[in-house]
Parts: C-alpha cells; sequence; structure tokens
C-alpha cells in the first residue's frame, strides 16, 4: 500500500523536520546538562523568537536567514539576563523552585506575546519559501535544506565552543562538578547564565529556520518543547549528540507514524515513546552514567 | 477571630484549633450569597473555589510529598470525562456518575503514581512523566468517539437536584464550598497522621525515609491517588457547572499549571495555602482585567509574575510569609505569644 517512493520521501522530510527539533532540543539539553533543570520557558522563548523573525521580515524586511546573525546574539542576552536576574535569585538554589520560576516565566511571555499580537496565526512570503530539489523520486523543499545543513553548522560551533574556548571549559566543569569548578575560582552564577543565553540562542536559530516554511502564533513553541522534550529524554539529558541522533530519530519516527496512524495519532506515538523511555531507560538510549 | 487557634506548630500540639479555623473560614465564605446577589461574583467566587479544590489535590502531592507533578490535568479530566460520559451515554444518575468520576482520577492517578515511582521517577523526570501522560490522554480524548472527539461532550439540561444541577448559583456556590472544606479537613487529617508525617519525610530525604523504615513507594503512591481524587472531584464539579467538557478543557495543560499556581503561590503544603493562593491569583487576574480591560492573556501575565515573586521572595507561599512576618512581629512585640498560624485566614 506504501511505495518504496513515498516510505523514502517520509524518511528524508522527517531528517529535515528532525534537524529543527534537534537544534531546539540542543538548547533544551545543553541548559539541563549544566544547571539540571528542565527548562519550561523554552518553548515560549521560541514562540518570542519566531515572533521577532517575523517581524524582522515584515517591518524590516529582513531576510529570516540573515535575521538569525541578529537574533542569535540578542537572544543569548535576554537568557543570560534572564537566568543571571531572574531565574537564578528567585530559585535560591533550589532545583523545584527552578522548575517553577521557568513556567512562571513561560506563562508570562506566552500570554505577553496573545495580549499583544492576540491569537491569529502569521507567516511570512519568502521568494524561496516553495523552491525544491528534484532528487528524482522526491522532492526536498530548499529552506529545509538549508536549516539541515545550518543545524548541523551550529552544532559543530557549539561543540567548538564548548571544546576549546575557555568558557567552554568552565561549562563543562560546572556540569561536572559545580562545587570544585567554583573553589577553582569559577564564577558559577555567570556560567549558569551564559548557559542558558547559549540554549536561547539556539532557540532564536530555530526560530529564523523555521519561519520561511511554518507559521508563527503565541502558543506555537509548545508543540515543538514538547517533542524537544522527548528528544532530550531520548538522548539523554544534557548529552549534545544525543539530542542530535534523538531529534533526527524523533523527526522520522513522527513522519512515519504520521503516514500510518494520521496526524494526531503519530503524536501519540512519540508521547508513548517518551512515556516508555522514561520508565525504562530514564537516562536515555545513548545515556550511561546515572 | 485572630486569636481563636492558639496552637503551636508541630507534634505536640492540638488539632482543634485547626478545625476551629477551617469551620470559622467555611462559614464566612458560607455567608457570602447571603450578602451578594450577583451573579457575576459568585461565578467568580466558584471559579476561585474550584481552582482551590484542584490545587488543594496537587498540594497533597506536591506540597506534603515534594513530588511536583505537571500533569494534574490528567486526572481533572478524566473526573470530568467520567461524570459527562456515564450521565450522557450510559443514563447513570449524576450523583453516581459524580462517585465514578472521582473513582476514575484515582485509578488514573494510581496508574500514573504506580508506573512512575516504581521507576523511581522523581523531580524534572516525574514532572514530565506527569506532564506526557496528561498529553496522551488529551490527545486520545480528541480522537476517541465516546468523549465526542473534537466536538467535546454536553450534558442535558435539567436543573434538579438529582441531576446534581442547581437553578441558583448560590447552591452550586454550596456545593463547592462544601466540597473545598471537605478537602480542607482532609489535608488537616494526613498533615497530623503518621502517614502525612512519613510523606513529609520522603519530601526532605527520600533516601532518609527509606532508611528509616518508610516504604517510600506505597507512601507516594498513596498520596498520588488522594491527590488524584481530589482534584478530579474537582473536574466532576466541572461538568455539572458548565454542562459542557472537551479534551482542549478537559486534559488542557493551563489546568495542569493551575493546580500548581494556586498552592505554589498561597504556600505549599499548608493547609489553607491553596485557598488562599486561589482568592488571591483570581482577585489579580480580575483586577488585571478591569484596569486593562477584558483582553486575551492579561490575567495569566500576572499570574506568571505573581508565581515568580512568591517564588523569589516567599518561596514558602504567602501563608509561609505572613506567618514569618506575624512571628517575627510576635517575637518584636510580643515576646510571650506564639502567634497562631492559621490566624491570616480569618
Amino acid at each position: 500500500m506504501f511505495t518504496p517512493a513515498i516510505l523514502i520521501a517520509a524518511i528524508f522530510n522527517g531528517l529535515l523536520t528532525g534537524a529543527v527539533y534537534a537544534l531546539v532540543a540542543l538548547g533544551l539539553t545543553l541548559v539541563y546538562g549544566v544547571l539540571h533543570i528542565i527548562n519550561f520557558a523554552h518553548g515560549a522563548l521560541l514562540s518570542a523568537a519566531l515572533f521577532a523573525a517575523f517581524f524582522a521580515f515584515h517591518q524590516f524586511g529582513l531576510d529570516p536567514y540573515l535575521a538569525a546573525f541578529l537574533l542569535a546574539p540578542a537572544f543569548f542576552a535576554c537568557g543570560y539576563a534572564f537566568q543571571r536576574f531572574v531565574i537564578g535569585p528567585a530559585s535560591h538554589g533550589d532545583d523545584r523552585n527552578m522548575l517553577l520560576v521557568t513556567l512562571g516565566i513561560a506563562i508570562v511571555i506566552e500570554n505577553a506575546l496573545l495580549y499583544a499580537f492576540h491569537a491569529d496565526t502569521r507567516t511570512i512570503d519568502v521568494p524561496y519559501a516553495f523552491q525544491s530539489i528534484d532528487l528524482g523520486f522526491t522532492f526536498l523543499a530548499v529552506p529545509r535544506l538549508v536549516g539541515f545543513g545550518a543545524v548541523f553548522v551550529v552544532a559543530l560551533l557549539l561543540w567548538l565552543i564548548m571544546a576549546w574556548t575557555d568558557t567552554g571549559k568552565a561549562i563543562r566543569a560546572v556540569a561536572k562538578e559545580r562545587l570544585g569548578a567554583e573553589l577553582a575560582g569559577i564564577d558559577v552564577a555567570h556560567i549558569y547564565a551564559v548557559t542558558f543565553g547559549l540554549g536561547t540562542a539556539c532557540v532564536a536559530i530555530a526560530a529564523c529556520l523555521l519561519i520561511p516554511t511554518y507559521y508563527v502564533n503565541p502558543s506555537v513553541g509548545n508543540a515543538f518543547v514538547l517533542i524537544a522534550f522527548t528528544i532530550v529524554v531520548l538522548g539523554g539529558m544534557g548529552s549534545v549528540p544525543g539530542a542530535l541522533i534523538g531529534g533526527l530519530v524523533t523527526g522520522v519516527v513522527e513522519s512515519l507514524s504520521g503516514l500510518f496512524l494520521g496526524d494526531s495519532l503519530g503524536q501519540i506515538g512519540i508521547f508513548l515513546i517518551f512515556i516508555l523511555v522514561l520508565l525504562v531507560r530514564p537516562n536515555g538510549l545513548f545515556g550511561a552514567k546515572a | 477571630m485572630t486569636r481563636s487557634g492558639m496552637t503551636k506548630r508541630g507534634a505536640t500540639g492540638h488539632g482543634i484549633g485547626r478545625f476551629a479555623s477551617i469551620v470559622i473560614v467555611v462559614a464566612v465564605l458560607a455567608a457570602v450569597p447571603l450578602v451578594v446577589h450577583s451573579n457575576v461574583t459568585l461565578n467568580f467566587l466558584v471559579a476561585t473555589l474550584l481552582a482551590a479544590l484542584a490545587g488543594q489535590g496537587w498540594n497533597i502531592l506536591g506540597g506534603y510529598g515534594g513530588q511536583y507533578s505537571f500533569g494534574h490535568a490528567a486526572f481533572f479530566g478524566t473526573g470530568a470525562y467520567v461524570t459527562a460520559i456515564l450521565q450522557v451515554r450510559y443514563g447513570v444518575n449524576a450523583w453516581a456518575g459524580f462517585a465514578a468520576g472521582i473513582a476514575g482520577g484515582a485509578v488514573v492517578g494510581a496508574v500514573i503514581g504506580g508506573l512512575s515511582f516504581r521507576s523511581g521517577l522523581r523531580g524534572s523526570y516525574f514532572a514530565l512523566v506527569t506532564l506526557a501522560f496528561a498529553e496522551v490522554l488529551r490527545i486520545v480524548a480528541s480522537v476517541t468517539p465516546i468523549t465526542g472527539a473534537g466536538v467535546g461532550t454536553l450534558v442535558k439540561l435539567d436543573l434538579h437536584a438529582r441531576a446534581f444541577q442547581f437553578e441558583s448559583r448560590a447552591v452550586f456556590y454550596w456545593v463547592i464550598l462544601a466540597m473545598v472544606a471537605v478537602s480542607l479537613v482532609i489535608t488537616h487529617l494526613v498533615e497530623r497522621s503518621r502517614f502525612g508525617v512519613w510523606l513529609v519525610a520522603v519530601r526532605e530525604n527520600e533516601d532518609a525515609a527509606r532508611a528509616l523504615g518508610v516504604d517510600v513507594i506505597m507512601v507516594k503512591l498513596g498520596a498520588m491517588v488522594l491527590s488524584a481524587a481530589i482534584t478530579a472531584a474537582a473536574g466532576c464539579f466541572y461538568v455539572q457547572y458548565f454542562l459542557f467538557i472537551d479534551s482542549g478543557i478537559a486534559y488542557g495543560t493551563w489546568i495542569s499549571i493551575e493546580a500548581l499556581l494556586t498552592p505554589i503561590i498561597g504556600g505549599v503544603g499548608t493547609v489553607f495555602g491553596p485557598l488562599f493562593g486561589a482568592l488571591v491569583v483570581k482577585s489579580l487576574g480580575e483586577g488585571a482585567k478591569l484596569l486593562a480591560g477584558d483582553a486575551p492573556g492579561l490575567d495569566l501575565v500576572v499570574y506568571g509574575i505573581v508565581l515568580v515573586l512568591v517564588i523569589g521572595m516567599a518561596p514558602r507561599g504567602l501563608v509561609g510569609g505572613l506567618t514569618a512576618a506575624r512571628r517575627w512581629c510576635g517575637r518584636r512585640w510580643r515576646p510571650a505569644s506564639i502567634p497562631a498560624e492559621e490566624a491570616e485566614h480569618g
């Protein structure tokens, strides 16, 4: 009933979608790996970034791919400030409080967007939105291919930062042994904020890659972030390669289960995998250490 | 009234003071419809008490047990759907449906709790798994025919007490107030019971509690079932009051958020926290609407800001903050007396 061509097309499309999922998950897993909290504001920040990319194009005619170079630093600064001046001080170092503070920020951002821009769904019109490449057996949309490539560039950049810069080394030190890092003279509050900023910058880039083919409304980020949670858990919380592979796998699973089960049941497939992994292997498929 | 309960906090104190303050608070609230006849006000108060009831359920598990659920909509929604479906599709009496709804919520709580506690999920992981269960239920409810799928389920209007429907808003108000009163008493009894002490021990240090011989999984499971039943009761009432339910309302993320918002803002792990928190947030939300017009989203922005402020400035909630303030005042000006904790609620 499903010809190989349809299946292969679904797998390719799943991979392309999965790459953007992976980028969203990358930000989330980074924050988890260092701060050991689930950032519930991640989805709301994605919605905010999508709005920013939308208005950059709509008001100033700025191409989303160029806007990424502006929005990534801007959202890095936002994320840094949130962690440094709101989440950090308000949570008194308690994990459960951090969860709640990020939830509070999520509620504020999402509803401020709703208040300012109403629930309308908006899209932008870029000339290359419908361009595609013919592979013989299937068509691949150009903007999604660009997104796919960009995700790997961002991941490589992130890896370089983590591996080679002093800040990256400090981040890894704090992630491994907070107290030891503090004793060695690392400013933990600053590193936490930098990490949160990097996670938020990932979201901003993801937004710029999404907006040419996607839409924006105040709650659009939630759908992504639930999937990103799944990916982070699949790949092992805090694992960067896990997030990349988990993202691609999730994209393919969603695409295939959508094909076989229909869209809404396809989503159930993702959540059931999520619950199963949580219950059976909470450290993720690739996570080894407890 | 403020001097009514002169009890010390802790195991040595007796429980009469707290019972007295529950009676006083409920009596004051019960008198409201005798004074206020506006349906708008009563609707507001019903919504507030509904949030307080759902929050009290969360408070048992999250406040006393330290297990922060982000998916209490799973219980609210199950209670609502069971009540509605039994009445509409099987012609079951509304009161029986109501009881079945509470039981249904408790069963869902037992299943989710059993699975996740047995796997040792805590902290962020527990938050995520509860969120995911609620999402799965929402998606299932949005496609299966028995729930009315995307259209939702409408309960027939039948304004008789035997159908659990009342012509007067005031009666509905008294019903939900009675349910809140029961939840206050249950929470108080839990707080003073051996089970409650185990629960707090698990919250403070799970490994230490286990080492002392507390059956951690059973204690958490017990709290989850009780918690689920109370939040499910709120769902059952919702259906009888609004006569409509769909998957977005029943299992919506907002239900889960509101259930944790009220106890955390009011005072997490306190008997009156959820009620107090619900009164504060709902009033602030209405206030924001009055000031800036009824724009969607504005009241929720206020909720979010209050949540962050409360966690930042009074991590034990407003009740905890007030208690600390009173203790401080007491030490300063009345060194002999220890102010009763419940005095603020009178």
